[in-house]
């Protein structure tokens, strides 16, 4: 493959192909009132279409992948405008997370197949032009090119809370976008500060380039604003139940699966091989921010009654582990952290998907509408349990890895966070099974869940390679350690490097 | 010494707008009436021709005896300055033809304006930079109150003029203390003079007269009242074209003549900035009425471009010109859409009629959406590299505070911004708008790929380092 831009045709093979599909859709709409039911199929499998290419040019990138050697691959170059550069390249980190962005988007269109009945062509634009802007983050190795990819994500995805979300998505969409746009404006603010101090946006010289401390923490602290946001740490997390809530769940399962990993790339990719020093520095505050994010919104959650906002205020705890996993320094946690965010990405997902499907078919998502669906829906019932599971952390599924992974890690670093965070482990179990039971076991009291039916064809497609890949990475890890550990150490070498 | 073509190439583009207006004014009276259709596309080619003849003359040079002098930064303000209100001037037509109140004097007065645009960036001399103002300032108020059978524009136009006028009369005051401290009207010499105490004072009565020109706050106050009282054609031009033409103005004229006294000023055009950034947003987080809400952030946005003035120096000018040009461009694209909200026969103005507008006119949708997310600095459309540029002067001049005001204020415009996305897209439709005229719709998807996508894909030749740096690079010869 020697110097085809695979990574750029990656990242913008769904903008084109979203361009295509507007269009088609405009060229072909002029015979008005056939664009019924029949032509909202045809752009969906478009979209379907389009976003598996996309999987299939990320795998290919994945096949060239060299995964013994450290620092970035693949990289792509051009000047653009003035010490900012159009520059790609990816490393074990941010390739496992491209993988898991292309993975999740054609299912995300496909589960949307009996959900989206409105406004389909917008629907799939909005998608695809999202999927490359999700990309666009983790393949940039430019300051500018991030950010205008990390912030213009937010464009789509505004859009597809506001039109197809719930009852208060406007509310949901507001909070959504500027909660992210406070925080990434101070990032912004601090970019330009460093491009001006180091004369370059170039990922691999500013992670050279050595700031002084006192000025690393105003940096780091302008980063981590954003990033806490996205990812979210508490307290910055509550705009995330009201976007899970009114978003379609499609729109959730890509909150969950991608937008959530971006703060803990961020914080991999620039805090600690960036700003070592001031990362040092904040390590026990991040640790107490994550042991309260993981038992407090543990315990949030257990006492949700909207099956989405309950999963949402779990996704909040899990991604605790992952600061923690993150703030330990060490290989153990790092790691961990990385899987981690990868296996929620799976798991979290794949709860969404559950969601929706007995919510295309109730159109509540209150628990106490549900009980007893074992009775009528068995299959489903089978894949509930292993994600439930999986949330859970349970041996044998990947949620398991991750959160021993990350609290040995956090042991290491600090005794009292690891320990706090245990709680947390004790609590997924007591909302994920209470969640479980009150929704799968007992009689059927809703007389409206009499005719429910199990799931269909669609919904298999979505949901099994999800429950196929939780199993698989439970019980061989090694699979995506072996991918992104020289990513990890170089990470920590820079990190190790500052101090 | 006496090179005359050089002479005439300096101020040719004002010398052949006169010459436009005046053969105007003879083809008004010879033909009356049936003149009224052809003088905007008159009035279009003549500032076109404008332009091409600035553009041609890039690199500027002197006249009349030091009145005038130009230099690329002012030159590459006018060829944009004119080709803007070219562009506002040819659509404007269908738009007064609706309204019965086509008249070929609008044509002339915007000739007559854009004349006056043209004088004040080529002013190397006080007198010649009050002329100027004058020019523009009187065309102006008399387009304001264009429609003068209607209350709000004749009440637009008034408080234009009586606000105006104290202004001019502060500039004048200021210009004259200058003169009185400095022993000279001639840019350079006030330049080179030592800058005493009176000739600070003066300074000061002189940025505040300008102020209210751009319309910074604290001096903003007939912004919303103007913009929502004057027909939205002339709105469309004001904030376009002149909007352009006095901020590089205002900038010309502290680098230039004041630039001794940079320290004295900075301060002052900070919280200038401040004050605009921070009252501008605010204030158009309530309105309703889509025109008001366009002036407060045509206040918000010149607060933004005066921290690249602020941020001083070549790359302070250079990230003014990048910010400034997007700005005008978005916002005759902006007041363009407006000018597509026709229904039954009339303008609607409130926000709320945009209802479900991605359903109803989903082109004009598409492009206003792309509008609004490039005037409130979202990526990846050139609006924000306009404020990427702002940010990194304000920056590299170390002005902290400003950046995190213009960070607050961002985050509070998109409360607004966000408010029409959310009207567009996410309400339920209202009765569709009228078909709109081709022109109108032109300048519309026009403005849009010009701001939203060709400054993105070619800002490396057009803002800092390319064009924007070339032009500022003739401020300091």
């Amino acid at each position: 493959m020697g110097g085809f831009p695979i990574l750029t045709v990656m990242t913008f093979l769904p903008l084109a192909g979203a361009f295509l599909v507007m269009l088609v859709r405009s060229a072909t709409a002029g015979g008005k009132g056939n664009g019924g039911a029949e032509a909202g199929k045809t752009v969906l499998l478009a979209g379907v279409i389009i976003s598996a290419a996309t999987f299939a040019a990320s795998v290919a990138a994945f096949a060239t992948f060299d995964r013994d050697q450290a620092g970035y691959q693949l990289v792509e170059q051009y000047a653009w405008y003035g010490p900012i550069s159009f520059k790609l390249g990816v490393d074990g980190l941010s390739l496992s997370l491209v993988l898991l962005t292309t993975f999740l988007t054609p299912i995300c269109l496909l589960a949307s197949w009996n959900s989206i009945e409105k406004r389909v062509t917008e629907y799939v634009i909005a998608f695809l032009v999202l999927e490359t802007f999700m990309i666009g983050v983790f393949v940039s190795l430019d300051l500018v090119l991030f950010y205008i990819f990390f912030e213009a994500g937010l464009i789509p995805m505004f859009l597809i809370v506001g039109i197809w979300g719930g009852k208060d998505r406007v509310y949901a969409a507001f909070k959504f976008f500027l909660y992210t746009l406070i925080g990434s404006l101070l990032m912004l603010v601090a970019m330009v500060y460093m491009i001006i101090a180091a004369g370059s946006a170039d990922f691999e010289v500013l992670e050279k380039f050595t700031f002084d401390p006192g000025v690393q923490t105003w940096l780091w602290l302008a980063f981590g604003a954003s990033f806490a946001v996205k990812l979210p740490m508490w307290p910055v997390h509550t705009w995330l139940p009201d976007a899970h809530v009114q978003a379609p769940t499609a729109g959730s399962v890509i909150l969950a699966g991608v937008l959530l990993k971006m703060g803990g790339y961020g914080f991999l990719r620039f805090s600690l091989p960036m700003f070592p020093d001031a990362s040092a520095y904040f390590q026990p505050a991040m640790f107490a921010l994550a042991v309260i994010a993981i038992v407090y919104t543990s315990l949030v959650a257990w006492r949700q009654t909207d099956m989405k906002k309950l999963i949402a205020y779990s996704s909040v705890a899990h991604m605790g582990f992952v600061t923690l996993g993150i703030f330990s320094f060490n290989e153990t946690g790092v790691q961990g952290a990385i899987f981690q965010m990868l296996s929620h990405g799976i798991i979290a997902s794949a709860l969404f998907l559950i969601v929706g499907v007995v919510y295309d078919r109730m159109h509540t998502r209150e628990i106490a509408s549900y009980g007893g669906l074992v009775n009528r829906m068995p299959i489903y019932a089978s894949f509930f349990m292993l994600f439930t599971m999986g949330n859970v952390g349970l041996p044998g599924t990947s949620g398991f890895v991750g959160e021993l992974l990350t609290m040995v890690g956090g042991f290491q670093a600090a005794t009292w966070a690891a320990a706090g965070a245990a709680l947390g482990v004790i609590f997924s179990a007591v909302y994920m099974l209470t969640l479980y039971r009150r929704t799968v076991f007992g009689e059927i009291t809703n007389p409206a869940l009499a005719g429910i039916k199990d799931m269909n064809l669609i919904e298999w497609v979505c949901i099994a390679p999800l429950a196929a890949l939780t199993l698989l990475f439970g019980f061989a890890p090694n699979l995506i350690f072996n991918f992104t550990d020289s990513s990890t150490l170089r990470i920590l070498s820079m990190m190790a490097g500052g101090q | 010494m006496l090179d005359f073509t050089s002479i005439v190439m300096t101020i040719a583009p004002e010398l052949w707008l006169a010459l436009a207006g005046l053969v105007g004014v003879l083809l008004g009276a010879v033909f009356g009436d049936r003149f009224n259709s052809f003088s905007f596309k008159f009035g279009a080619l003549s500032l076109f021709g404008a332009a091409a003849l600035a553009a041609i003359h890039l690199s500027g040079g002197e006249s009349f005896g030091g009145l005038v002098r130009t230099n690329t930064f002012v030159n590459f303000a006018k060829v944009i300055s004119f080709v803007l209100a070219g562009v506002a001037l040819f659509m404007s037509e269908s738009f007064l033809k609706r309204h019965e109140t086509i008249r070929y004097e609008y044509a002339l007065l915007t000739i007559f304006a854009s004349l006056g645009m043209g004088i004040i960036l080529s002013a190397a001399d006080l007198m010649t930079l009050y002329m100027g103002i004058e020019t523009l300032s009187l065309s102006s108020y008399v387009m304001a109150a264009f429609h003068r059978d209607s209350a709000r524009s004749s009440e637009a136009g008034l408080k234009y003029f009586v606000l105006g006028a104290l202004a001019s009369g502060m500039l004048l005051y200021g210009a004259s203390l200058v003169y009185g401290f400095s022993g000279t009207t001639s840019f350079a010499g006030i330049a080179a003079s030592d800058m005493s105490n009176g000739t600070l004072f003066g300074m000061v009565l002189m940025i505040v007269g300008m102020a209210f020109k751009i319309s910074a706050a604290p001096m903003h106050v007939w912004t919303p009242d103007v913009y929502e009282g004057a027909p939205t054609s002339v709105v469309a031009f004001f904030a376009s074209a002149p909007k352009m033409a006095s901020t590089v103005m205002f900038a010309n004229v502290l680098f230039v003549v004041f630039g001794a006294a940079y320290d004295q000023w900075q301060l002052i055009i900070a919280i200038i900035a401040g004050l605009s950034m921070i009252i501008g947003a605010l204030g158009a987080l309530v309105q309703t009425n889509i025109k008001r809400l366009l002036g407060y952030s045509s206040i918000a946005n010149v607060g933004y471009g005066l921290v690249a003035v602020a941020a001083g120096q070549e790359a302070g000018a250079a990230a003014l010109l990048t910010f400034i040009t997007i700005y005008a461009v978005t916002s005759l694209g902006l007041f363009a859409g407006v000018l597509a909200m026709r229904r039954r026969g009339g303008m609607v103005e409130s926000i709320s009629e945009l209802g479900g507008l991605a359903r109803t006119k989903p082109v004009l949708a598409v492009m206003l959406s792309v509008l609004i997310f490039s005037i409130a600095g979202l990526p990846p459309f050139g609006g924000f590299f306009g404020k990427y540029e702002v940010l990194r002067a304000g920056l590299d001049a170390g002005l902290m505070p400003l950046a995190i005001l213009v960070v607050i204020a961002s985050v509070i415009s998109l409360g607004y911004y966000l408010r029409l996305i959310k009207i567009m897209w996410f309400d339920e439709p209202t009765e569709r708008f009228e078909n709109t005229d081709a022109p109108v719709m032109g300048t519309v998807v026009l403005s849009a790929v010009v701001a939203g996508i060709v400054f993105m894909v070619f800002i490396s030749e057009l803002g800092t380092g390319g064009w924007a740096t070339y032009a500022a690079s003739g401020l300091l010869r």
